[in-house]
């Protein structure tokens, strides 16, 4: 199998602390790849410095064949990474199919001047952004909720239309960051259908999870950090047995 | 909108169309004073609108929007007066004064990126103040601005013949030059509404929208933040600079004292006070604040007569006290503007009626 993203010895610190020491591991093509680990483990800090937002201070990211450059966030989103928040971050005072249009930035085009000027490719754009983002909504099944302001949605549902906006950017590698966070045994159970439903569409998924449970049935291989080091990265049956996860998890 | 009335019908449109051109004549029947406010107020609906990109839009708190009128102001004052002996035509220095206050704009916005709020207020704010000072002291060693006095004698706006100061008749009609300049800033707000709506709807609104939501978001989703920040600070300036530039036409006269402080707030006041980032909010607030004062001018001295055979207390003390109560009510019961935008007013509709 192909390698989508691969990191290479990724080390980050805030003052003294470590928050990521020389973490390496590869995401294949069209894979689920879990990362787990204790509270403070270090997976958004990880997912922070592939995305863009924090600057790694040693090691780097290859992705898609070529060395990710992410000194600037919006630059990760155009070589093809999206990503979703563990603590949900909408567009609040803008409706739900908003959201998603806005999603379609970074593949779209129009200027001031043909917004202005209202030519014709512009507004050919503008129609196929709404099309693309009114699919979407139907594909994360909240197309009802189009016209609601993102902050009048519900848990659930502002978690799904956080995965649509990502979605609309047309990502090879999506992210999420901990999205069954808060939700009950019924919404978890179709995320994870979700999920799965996207992989088969031909995304590749990173999921951080604190559901191990989720985990281990979505997932073709996990890998698990502890105070930022990578303890062991192998398929789901392997890692539920490893000792040294165990006493991660459980405490020596 | 109630249902008797649709502004987007073609009566609407027409019953709009004839208001806006018989209300010059109309205010006219109280003096060309009136006329004045009545240009006054639509002069200010031209800079709240280009503020509201700015600020509605993008969500950057501008406290120093007043120093882009002041670029244009004087651009127009410097190129259209004996103080220099330019004496340009106005379709050259309006873009002109655009294009600089665009470059003034971008100058503010750069060092200000990675501020947000307060931040960004206090370092707008100073600037405001920086180009307001210029323009007071670049009367020595070399006399540009002419200092304190101000640029007086500046040329009126003329098209051909056509000068847009005293009276001249067209087609018959007899116009005044405060009637005259009506028409032509209400091409000029026209203008930007349209502006205003189109860029609301596109691609480019929406990623200002994100922006002032949430930035990192939007950064996720992969908008350069950087650039969209700078577009809408260049944008809203080249407003402010064609309004100034118009104001110096219109005054005849221009003075450092004009673009204060209390300016930007007023212009800043309007937006929020109409309901940010909605447009006719944005002009409600505009018409408002213009004309309230001038209102209360002419109003509290006869009022007191009347009520109380005496003045009790100075009318322009009393007119402002009753102006800044009125802000402070509406901020207290209308937090999100007099007219905000109908996303806003369902959502306090919602809660009223309960999640059904």
């Amino acid at each position: 199998m192909t390698v989508l993203l691969e990191a290479k010895a990724v080390a980050k610190h805030f003052g003294g602390v470590k928050a990521l020491r020389d973490v390496s591991l590869t995401i294949r093509q069209g894979e689920i790849y879990g990362l787990i680990g204790p509270n403070g483990a270090g997976k958004t800090t990880f997912f922070n410095c592939m995305t863009g937002l924090y600057i790694p201070d040693g090691g780097g990211f290859d992705f898609a064949g070529a060395p990710l450059v992410a000194d600037a966030p919006h630059k990760a989103a155009e070589r093809g990474i999206a990503r979703t928040f563990q603590n949900i971050r909408l567009f609040a005072n803008m409706t739900a199919l908003e959201n998603v249009m806005v999603g379609r930035h970074v593949r779209t085009a129009a200027g001031v001047l043909g917004a202005i000027f209202q030519n014709r490719a512009t507004r050919a754009e503008e129609a196929a952004i709404r099309q693309r983002a009114e699919d979407l909504l139907h594909y994360v099944r909240i197309e009802d909720r189009a016209d609601d302001l993102a902050k009048n949605l519900s848990y659930g549902d502002q978690r799904r239309l956080e995965i649509a906006r990502a979605l609309a950017t047309e990502p090879r590698l999506l992210c999420l960051d901990e999205p069954a966070a808060g939700m009950n045994a019924t919404e978890t159970e179709e995320l994870r259908d979700l999920i799965d439903g996207i992989r088969r569409d031909g995304t590749t998924i990173l999921l951080i999870e604190h559901d191990v449970k989720l985990v281990m049935g979505l997932c073709d291989r996990v890998a698990v950090l502890d105070y930022g080091a990578m303890i062991i990265e192998d398929v789901p049956a392997v890692v539920q047995k490893d000792q040294r996860v165990i006493e991660a998890y459980l405490g020596a | 909108m109630s249902k008797w009335f649709d502004p987007r019908s073609t009566f609407g449109m027409l019953l709009i169309a004839a208001v806006l051109i018989a209300l010059p004549f109309v205010a006219a029947l109280g003096g060309q004073a009136w006329v004045r406010i009545v240009n006054f107020a639509i002069l200010y609906i031209f800079l709240a609108l280009g503020l509201n990109i700015v600020v509605g839009y993008a969500g950057l708190l501008d406290l120093g929007y007043v120093a882009f009128y002041a670029v244009g102001a004087y651009t127009y004052a410097l190129l259209a007066s004996p103080h220099f002996g330019l004496h340009w035509p106005f379709w050259v220095i309006l873009p002109l004064g655009a294009a600089l206050a665009c470059v003034f704009g971008v100058l503010l916005g750069s060092p200000t990126l990675k501020l947000r709020g307060d931040y960004l207020a206090i370092v707008t704010l100073g600037f405001g103040e920086i180009v307001r000072i210029f323009m007071n002291n670049l009367n020595a060693p070399i006399n540009i601005t002419n200092g304190p006095q101000g640029i007086t004698l500046i040329d009126p706006v003329a098209i051909g013949d056509l000068r847009f100061s005293g009276t001249s008749q067209i087609l018959g009609i007899s116009l005044s030059g405060p009637q005259k300049y009506y028409f032509l800033l209400l091409a000029l707000a026209i203008l930007v509404i349209v502006i205003n709506q189109r860029l609301q709807n596109s691609r480019i609104g929406r990623a200002w929208q994100a922006i002032r939501e949430d930035e990192i978001a939007a950064k996720a989703v992969g908008i350069n933040t950087r650039n969209l920040k700078l577009l809408a600070f260049a944008m809203g300036a080249s407003f402010g600079g064609v309004a100034g530039g118009v104001f110096s036409a219109m005054q005849g006269f221009v003075s450092p004292e004009s673009f204060s402080l209390i300016e930007s707030i007023m212009i800043l006041a309007m937006v929020v006070l109409g309901g940010m980032g909605h447009i006719p909010g944005v002009i409600l607030g505009a018409v408002l604040l213009t004309v309230l004062p001038e209102v209360l001018r002419y109003g509290v001295g006869p009022l007191q007569m009347a009520l109380f055979g005496k003045m009790l207390i100075d009318p322009e003390s009393l007119r402002m006290l009753i102006f800044g109560l009125a802000l402070v009510l509406v901020m207290r019961f209308k937090p999100a503007g007099l007219w905000p935008s109908p996303e806003r007013k369902r959502e306090l509709s919602e809660k009223r009626t309960g999640a059904a």
